[in-house]
């Protein structure tokens, strides 16, 4: 077996049981992220000495007897995370020389817990895309081929499409990522891994590059869903420095994965039944519905009535946020300057030169929806909507324990493919973007392959702060799906 | 009588309303840990989420909401449980997030009420509409270098009061008694320093013109005013601007303007055209702000007491007529000053001394209430010597500029030159006599009708007595000797 296909579990084990060391282990991932990243491009900036360094500390502190369960583990950060003195562009051309003072609240949660950071992986730019064909350092190859084509470059799903593809080829063994629409979720379904979304307020948005403030929400993308509990654990928790966060207690996520579904009831939303889904996608549905079944759950028919106004509202109420958000990128402060004659010009040559095509449309449409005449008709409204979408949520909630949906409606598309317009690109989100608006959890979960041999995911969504229940319905589908694919281009 | 202005069409009236931006008195800023100091070297209040750095995000400062409460309660509104901030958008350079936090739909105080005394001894009420928290925004300089700008983010995130009047004032002197109405009383509560100077206050002045009778007519806001005497010219320079536009056959826009105290005048700003659009929304990083009625209760247990009170205690309590506790309640610290001297002594007399020479000497040395010519105790002790008629009230003066000379006590004062007053019956008799042998002529005017000289002759033998005698003992001796 090779050294990378230990999973986070199994290598903490090894790392305390002294069988490798942190510095054999991130050895090794400093030379699979050499080798393939070039590739790939799943990394905009990597971090080999820094890694070295820290994992030289693990072993001492492995040494010592002090080690988490983190201590001495090589993932992957999101370059959305500001990390002290470790370059942060939210792969936009704007922060390309931005190095932060400070790191995110979420970072430095698991850099005291011993992780090893490797370096900052690619996303579309701010976050928003749902390809990684958005960031201005390039695109990000997903590992996984089509097996009719396997010469074909296919996306990883974005915006955490970095992230994704690192773990995936075993450039990194988790990662952070972030999800405002589905960012977590669907790259985890395009590349086979498991993904969580926590309840909006569960980790810290302290440090993170703001995309939409009242749905970003940070979460761990791993090889399975034990390794997402381990990693949550260490990222959630209460932060006083965002307002937003919740002052709960973090339970330890890994004791509800062997819960079983035994009792649980499953609702399965009459509306997430697309007309044109993909065949095979709902063919796996039905497959997860069997085994959550055969294992004891209860499937209950329920309705998600405003289901079809997720996106739309998503769509004006996300770049309203962003619009705003992103204001700050100046030039005045930090970031890429760009001279002009005078103010407004050095704004509009900065603003113009920093963002891509796809951030300026966002920024343009959530501008727009805010705009004096306009506020009622689009952003209000959508507030509203976003109401009922929530209450379809809790209504559901008293009938059923969690929800089962596909994560995606397709599995990862070739790159280049879906660009004719930006909407059949905001697709991809229809089935994630509910449980963003309503601030639910949600995991991905690979469950089976497509006939080209692409990965797909199911969505579990639970109850507001119920991700306990997330996880062991995730981990009785994991069981029952046995999934045990690998990309072929990876590190061995 | 309303004031109006005279023009060729006739008779105009003026309608005025302020929004005044009072900072708040706190250790740091709204929505973060900075501090909240005026002065420091450029920048060195600033934190990350001043600088709008990417991923920060604003905590609210719970002492500026309890401030913004008690401004609240001092203006008798009415508080809001629940409030929102919002975000006002717009680009500048000192504006480090590109937008300001404010509250813009749901303020955390409601409508209220200001009384406000006019010259005349007129009392008016003004209504206000309502108080909201925002961050102040930083400060750019175009004067440091020759071809940049220079920007300070020390003032950028403290929060400050928006205080919105409704347009319930018709005269350039209802204008600066509003305003120094509001500075006494965000003053007595500790909430601002109304430091105009120093910009911790400065009011937008929005002013329209109207025939008597009318509804009201366009308005325009005279941006960032900064000092009583200035608003109230703004008022009137505005106010004869647009009477000029509407009778020459124009029509008065919507528009900024700015007030240019050296000219006397106002000039445009930005029309309505270019006015932003703020697009305002709730600011997703921050949840609604739900204050709990026992906290507001315990603010209001702990205020202190108000100018209108104290006043209304004042005459009460020491007998003053409502005009002279109206001077001494202009702020606590006379307040307190004249409390001290007027505990257990005559109120009126306490009054009239604070008023007459005291506030003149303080006036005179430039000295403060705080740091006053002479201390209340000493003042007192005066008081004291005149009550018990140790001294009359002539040399009490003389007392009086020698203690702010020197800082001696007044008995010290008394002893040292010998200015007791001088009762003994005799001594007084002999000066008279004196005086009148010395000034037959006058005597003879006197007892031919002429009244007045009366008052000559009490003089003359107050200065012959270097001004010790009992004024009543002398009047009543040259009384008897005139015969």
């Amino acid at each position: 077996m090779s050294i990378f296909d230990l999973t986070i579990a199994r290598a903490s084990k090894a790392l305390k049981a002294k069988e490798i060391s942190a510095v054999e282990l991130t050895t090794a991932y400093n030379g699979a992220v050499a080798a393939l990243n070039p590739r790939l491009n799943a990394y905009i900036t990597t971090t080999p000495e820094l890694a070295l360094e820290q994992a030289k500390a693990a072993d001492a502190r492995i040494a010592a007897g002090e080690a988490t369960a983190l201590t001495g583990i090589p993932i992957a950060m999101k370059d959305l995370f500001c990390t002290e003195g470790v370059r942060t562009t939210a792969a936009s051309k704007i922060l390309e020389p931005f190095v932060p003072p400070y790191e995110s609240t979420v970072s430095a949660k698991l850099k005291a817990a011993g992780a090893v950071m490797l370096g900052k992986a690619n996303l579309d730019e701010f976050a928003m895309g749902s390809s990684n064909i958005t960031s201005g350092y390039g695109p990000v190859e997903n590992p996984w081929k089509r097996v009719s084509d396997p010469d074909a470059k296919l996306v990883p799903g974005g915006s955490s499409g970095g992230s994704a593809a690192a773990v995936a080829a075993r450039l990194a063994l988790a990662a952070t990522g972030t999800d405002t629409g589905g960012s977590i979720r669907q790259p985890a379904s395009f590349t086979g891994l498991a993904g969580i979304k926590p309840t909006y307020g569960r980790c810290s948005r302290w440090g993170i590059v703001a995309f939409a403030s009242s749905l970003d929400q940070a979460g761990p993308m791993a090889r399975n869903v034990e390794d997402s509990a381990i990693l949550l654990n260490a990222m959630a928790g209460f932060d006083e420095k965002d307002s937003t966060s919740a002052q709960r207690e973090v339970p330890d996520f890994t004791r509800a994965l062997t819960r079983g579904v035994k009792g649980l009831r499953i609702g399965i939303p009459a509306e997430y039944r697309l007309e044109g889904t993909n065949p095979e996608i709902l063919a796996l549905w039905e497959k997860g519905i069997t085994w959550l079944r055969e294992q004891g759950a209860e499937i209950v028919d329920i309705s998600l009535p405003h289901t079809k106004y997720g996106l739309p509202v998503y769509y004006i109420v996300a770049p309203a946020e962003a619009s705003s958000n992103l204001a700050r990128y100046d030039g005045v402060r930090f970031g890429k300057r760009v001279d002009g004659v005078d103010l407004i010009d050095m704004y509009e040559r900065t603003r113009a030169g920093g963002f891509g095509a796809e951030v300026k449309r966002r920024i343009m449409i959530g501008t727009y929806v805010l705009s004096h005449g306009y506020y009622d008709a689009y952003y209000l409204k959508a507030q509203k909507v976003r109401n009922l979408i929530l209450r379809d949520f809790t209504n559901a909630f008293a009938k059923v324990d969690a929800i089962l949906t596909p994560t995606a409606p397709s599995a990862a598309f070739g790159l280049g493919e879906k660009m004719d317009d930006p909407v059949t690109m905001y697709l991809n989100d229809v089935f994630t973007v509910p449980a963003s608006l309503a601030g639910v959890p949600a995991m991905s979960i690979p469950a089976g392959l497509n006939a080209e041999g692409l990965p797909l995911g199911l969505q579990v969504i639970g109850k507001h702060f119920d991700e306990e229940t997330v996880f062991a319905v995730s981990a009785a589908i994991e069981n029952a799906a046995g999934f045990s694919a690998l990309p072929e281009l990876r590190a061995k | 009588m309303a004031y109006t202005l005279e023009g060729r069409t006739g008779i105009w009236e003026v309608v005025v309303g302020l929004e005044i931006h009072a900072q708040v008195i706190s250790e740091s800023k709204l929505f973060s840990g900075a501090s909240a100091t005026y002065g420091g070297a450029p920048n060195a209040h600033v934190s990350f989420v001043d600088a709008g750095f990417p991923g920060m995000l604003p905590v609210i400062n719970k002492e500026c909401v309890a401030q913004a409460v008690r401004t609240g309660l001092g203006l008798k509104a009415k508080i809001n449980l629940f409030s929102r901030f919002d975000r006002k958008n717009y680009f500048y350079a000192d504006l480090p997030n590109g937008y300001q936090i404010s509250q813009f739909e749901h303020p955390i105080v409601g409508t209220g009420d200001v009384e406000i005394e006019l010259q005349d001894g007129t009392i008016k009420h003004i209504g206000i509409t309502r108080l909201h928290l925002e961050q102040d925004a930083g400060k750019s300089m175009h004067d440091q270098h020759a071809s940049k700008s220079v920007i300070d983010l020390n003032r950028a995130g403290v929060a400050l009061m928006e205080i919105v009047s409704e347009p319930d004032i018709r005269s350039p002197e209802e204008a600066g008694a509003y305003l120094r109405k509001i500075r006494q009383i965000v003053r007595y509560l500790g909430t601002c320093d109304g430091n105009m100077e120093e910009g911790s206050m400065r009011a937008d002045v929005n002013v329209s013109v109207r025939k008597p009778g009318e509804e009201f007519r366009t308005r325009c806001e005279i941006k960032n005013v900064n000092s009583v005497r200035f608003v109230m010219h703004a008022v009137e320079a505005e106010a004869m601007r647009q009477i000029e536009v509407w009778e020459s056959g124009g029509e008065v826009v919507q528009e900024t303007r700015l007030y240019d105290p050296s000219k006397g005048e106002t000039r445009s700003m930005r029309s309505k055209e270019d006015a932003h659009d703020y697009r305002y929304f709730p600011e997703p990083d921050l949840l609604p702000l739900i204050l709990e009625q026992e906290f507001v209760d315990r603010l209001k247990a702990g205020l202190p007491e108000l100018p209108d009170e104290k006043r209304e205690r004042f005459c009460r309590d020491y007998a003053i007529p409502f005009y002279d506790a109206g001077v001494l309640v202009a702020d606590q610290a006379t307040a307190d000053f004249y409390e001290t001297v007027a505990k257990g002594r005559d109120g009126k007399l306490t009054a009239n001394w604070m008023s007459g020479d005291f506030f003149a000497a303080m006036n005179r040395t430039g000295k403060s209430i705080e740091n006053p010519p002479v201390s209340a105790a000493d003042l007192g002790a005066l008081l004291d010597l005149i009550t018990d008629k140790t001294i009359n009230g002539r040399i009490a003066k003389d007392v009086f500029e020698e203690m702010v000379e020197t800082g001696k006590a007044p008995a010290a004062i008394v002893e040292e030159k010998g200015l007791r007053q001088v009762t003994d019956t005799g001594a007084i008799d002999a000066a008279v006599t004196k005086v009148l042998a010395d000034n037959q002529d006058k005597v003879a005017e006197y007892k031919s009708g002429k009244d007045k000289l009366f008052g000559f002759f009490v003089g003359q033998v107050m200065k012959a007595m270097q001004g010790k005698g009992n004024p009543a003992l002398v009047n009543e001796a040259v009384k008897k000797q005139l015969g």
